[in-house]
């Protein structure tokens, strides 16, 4: 398998005056064509971290590569070529007037060529089923929908990887699942990366991976099915516990016996069916 | 104090070419000293009820009442604002109104304006601090210097600070951790079981209607499609998810289990800790009927 | 409040003026402005009154929008009205009365000052109306690109035109947002003396003014992640294009011009 993102001992102080950095030696990787979540409490260090990858944030010490460049001065902006990110508030990334013309805007940086452009547009807003909206200001349109028009604005660069900096955290439950679900066909279709920062159970479940942060040190990995069954301190962790382990810690409090292992809701049915015959 | 509203109705900018109805024949009525929740889409008319329950705005039809003031069309601007000591409302990001250049004086904001001097105002403040999850040494520094959860306390506490009797909630954890929000939600349950308040929730979170709501009324389209006790609303899965509302995760796992297992609940487990108590209760009497 | 102002606000068509390139209504509007000062007599007014109507009745929108334009200034129009009729001099006086006096000169030119503010006032509203304000953006860079000769950053102008352009309503439901809030804490924005009402603004200005910097900084950090370095190597994804049709709107204000001048008395 190939790294599309290493990052080693990156260590990260705001200003000089802080306590204790923001990043703590802190490394990591990311094959191609996998789904890695990062979770924390607010304030544990995420987003920086996220904004160390394309060079939005200079680390005091530590290397970061992506797609086998180094990130430094000189590469920079071909890296922020390959890595497209959506941030939380829909609205402070929408740069242009139209659906269409945000969705150029990466591409005007670039100097595509206009005839070009009007393609790649077209086809990237096909992609997250935006279409009939190229027309429409952002003022008309909803929190999941500017978030998926962000996302084809990605789409039209052709990167190697898309970062999520929780990106779903501010829209209602229809919005994120709308925004979801078009990440995993972008992802899919165009055999990306993804690396998403989140608070959300559902999210955090596609993932092939989980990466827990707390005050700027990486503590725990895991797969997801590693990582839920940490039960109750999920919520110390800053991720929604998954409503079978709710069901769980009140079945153990009723006095039941309950496996440890994590349980999707499918594998609670099963075991309350197996529960069901036994008696 | 209770509040209603009988056939309530408003058009932004009636009469201009831009007019446009965001609400119509709205009937509902909130009760003193209940939990009360909100739900619907964004464009649901939502926001514009919101903003009648504390006659930040004056319906264009129909009549509103708030505890023994009648509002209509007609009402004169004067004497609204005592309406608003009694209905407090925290909006969605409540930390975008501050403003002061201490914790304390932000807090002290809104009981300034009800009358009180700057020194009850601050003492004021002291007292609510530890309500809200924060301690005294906060009083002194700039709110702008605080994290984004620590934000949403001091606004919270704002709000608490005018002493309402009803306390309206927009989407008080939109955008915190769950940490944060589970504090948050607990904080709330606790005014309204320990200190009578009557609490008004808008929200998207189905689970959190299930867990603290006694009242629940449904909006769509810019007017009520349904009030009443979530647990009667609740059961109606089928109408629920055809509005693209969601059930609780508990409701829906409930009726999973009535499907495979022939099981029924009753009553509707509205909370994890109902549903494992009636579990528990089919696996122990089944254990008896075949023993 | 700020939702009665017209100004500004695009109304989606496809006639004839929608069509028109940005440029030429911008072109247009602004020599109109100058034109208009050629007319000096009733034919001249007359002249100008039917151009107008016919641009209004192909733009294809409610004149109840023109009308609501002209509201909010019905004041100031009718005081620099008053103030022209009361000191304009004149041979046949109609009415005196102490210091007053009303001439036919005066009410005359008042009526013809009336004519003006409002003519003006429809073409800037068919302007605004049926041109988007990115299009009318792509205009202003076009008609400004001789400057780039002489180092003004045309470039960096009109992408900072175009954001704030795009921001408007954003900031318009913030401030929205706020008073409601401030007044929900017992604020009451427009009541009281000055003294009061200058005082109530502050616990709105100063929320608007923090949430606007961190939107900047937000905005500038995804622009800067989607790859943005100044003007340079920048292609344009919108382009203009000149028509028939512009030509033809042009040769009109041409004519409409060469009418006014030889009107003139």
């Amino acid at each position: 398998m190939t790294e599309i993102i290493r990052l080693k001992n990156i260590t990260y102080k705001y200003t000089d005056e802080d306590l204790r950095p923001a990043l703590q030696d802190v490394s990591f990787s990311i094959n191609k064509g996998e789904w890695v979540a990062i979770i924390g409490p607010n304030g544990s260090g995420k987003s920086t971290l996220a904004k160390t990858i394309n060079g939005l944030i200079e680390p005091d010490s530590g290397e970061v590569e992506v797609g086998g460049l180094k990130l430094n001065e000189k590469n920079v902006w071909s890296i922020r070529e390959m890595v497209g990110m959506v941030f939380q508030n829909p609205d402070n990334q929408f740069v242009g007037s139209t659906v269409q013309d945000d969705v150029a805007f990466g591409l005007e940086n670039l100097g595509v060529p206009r005839d070009d452009m009007i393609e790649r547009v077209r086809n990237a807003l096909e992609k997250v089923n935006m279409l009939e909206f190229a027309e429409r200001e952002p003022a008309r349109l909803s929190g999941g929908q500017k978030q998926r028009v962000a996302i084809a604005g990605i789409v039209a660069l052709r990167p190697a990887i898309m970062i999520l900096d929780e990106a779903t955290s501010m829209l209602d439950p229809q919005g994120r699942e709308e925004v979801l679900r078009t990440v995993k066909e972008v992802k899919e279709r165009e055999n990306l990366s993804v690396l998403s920062i989140t608070h959300d159970i559902d999210e955090a479940a596609e993932a092939n991976r989980i990466l827990v942060m707390r005050d700027g040190k990486m503590i725990q990995e895991g797969s997801p099915e590693t990582i839920f069954s940490f039960g109750g301190k999920l919520v110390e962790m800053g991720l929604d516990l998954p409503f079978p382990e709710r069901l769980k810690a009140s079945l153990k409090e009723q006095g039941l016996d309950v496996p440890q292992d994590y349980l999707t809701e499918e594998g609670m049915v099963d075991w309350l069916w197996t529960s069901v015959s036994k008696m | 104090m209770d509040i209603g509203f009988q056939d309530v109705g408003y058009t932004y900018q009636k009469g201009t070419p831009f007019e446009s109805k965001a609400i119509y024949d709205i009937n509902l009525s909130i009760k003193d000293g209940s939990f009360t929740a909100i739900v619907g889409h964004t464009g649901s008319g939502k926001s514009t009820v919101l903003q009648h329950l504390n006659a930040l705005k004056k319906p264009t039809e129909g009549v509103v009442t708030i505890g023994d003031r009648v509002i209509t069309r007609m009402s004169e601007n004067k004497g609204l604002k005592s309406l608003r000591k009694k209905v407090g409302i925290v909006f969605q990001f409540p930390e975008a109104q501050l403003f002061e250049e201490t914790v304390g004086k932000d807090i002290a904001f809104g009981p300034k304006n009800f009358g009180m001097t700057e020194k009850e105002g601050l003492e004021k403040a002291r007292e609510l601090l530890p309500v809200v999850g924060l301690d005294e040494t906060f009083m002194e520094r700039s709110p702008f210097d605080l994290s984004g959860g620590q934000m949403r306390r001091v606004a919270i506490a704002g709000v608490l600070a005018m002493e309402p009797e009803v306390l309206v909630l927009d989407e008080p954890t939109a955008g915190l951790d769950p940490q944060g929000r589970k504090e948050i939600m607990d904080m709330f349950h606790s005014l309204y079981k320990n200190k009578g308040l009557t609490i008004v929730l808008v929200t998207h979170q189905m689970d959190d209607v299930a867990a603290y709501a006694d009242h629940m009324i449904v909006l769509g389209g810019g007017t009520v499609m349904k009030e009443g006790h979530p647990r009667d609303i609740f059961q109606e899965t089928d109408w629920l998810t055809s509005m693209q509302l969601g059930v609780p995760s508990t409701v829906r796992f409930a009726h999973e289990l009535e499907e495979k297992f022939k099981w029924t609940f009753d009553p509707l487990p509205l909370t994890t800790d109902d549903l494992a108590r009636q579990i528990k209760e089919k696996l122990t009497s089944k254990g008896g009927e075949r023993s | 409040m700020m939702d009665k102002l017209i100004f500004g606000r695009y109304i989606p068509g496809d006639s004839l003026i929608h069509r028109l390139d940005p440029r030429t209504k911008l072109i247009g509007a602004i020599s109109f402005i100058i034109i208009i000062f050629l007319a000096n007599n009733w034919i001249s007014y007359l002249a100008l009154i039917v151009f107008v109507l016919t641009a209004v009745k192909l733009s294809g929108i409610n004149p109840k929008f023109f009308i609501n334009g002209v509201k909010p200034l019905i004041w100031l129009i009718l005081f620099t009205v008053i103030l022209q009729i009361l000191f304009t001099s004149g041979q046949t006086i109609w009415f005196r009365f102490g210091p007053i006096i009303i001439s036919q000169e005066g009410l005359l030119n008042g009526v013809y000052i009336f004519f003006r503010f409002v003519l003006i006032i429809f073409m800037s509203t068919i302007l605004t109306l049926t041109t988007m304000p990115l299009s009318l953006t792509d205009a202003i860079e076009f008609l400004l690109r001789p400057l780039n000769a002489v180092k003004v950053p045309v470039h960096e102008i009109a992408l900072m035109l175009s954001i704030a352009l795009r921001f408007v309503p954003t900031l318009m439901d913030e401030t929205e947002k706020i008073m409601n809030a401030q007044r929900a804490r017992g604020i009451d924005f427009g009541e009281g003396n000055i003294y009061e009402q200058m005082k109530s603004i502050v616990p709105l200005l100063i929320p608007l003014f923090v949430s606007s910097f961190n939107r900047a900084e937000e905005l500038a950090t995804a622009m800067e992640a989607r790859g943005y370095k100044g003007g340079e190597g920048r292609t344009k994804y919108r382009q203009l294009s000149w028509e028939t049709r512009d030509t033809s709107v042009m040769v009109a204000f041409g004519v409409l011009s060469v009418v006014l001048f030889l009107l003139r008395s």
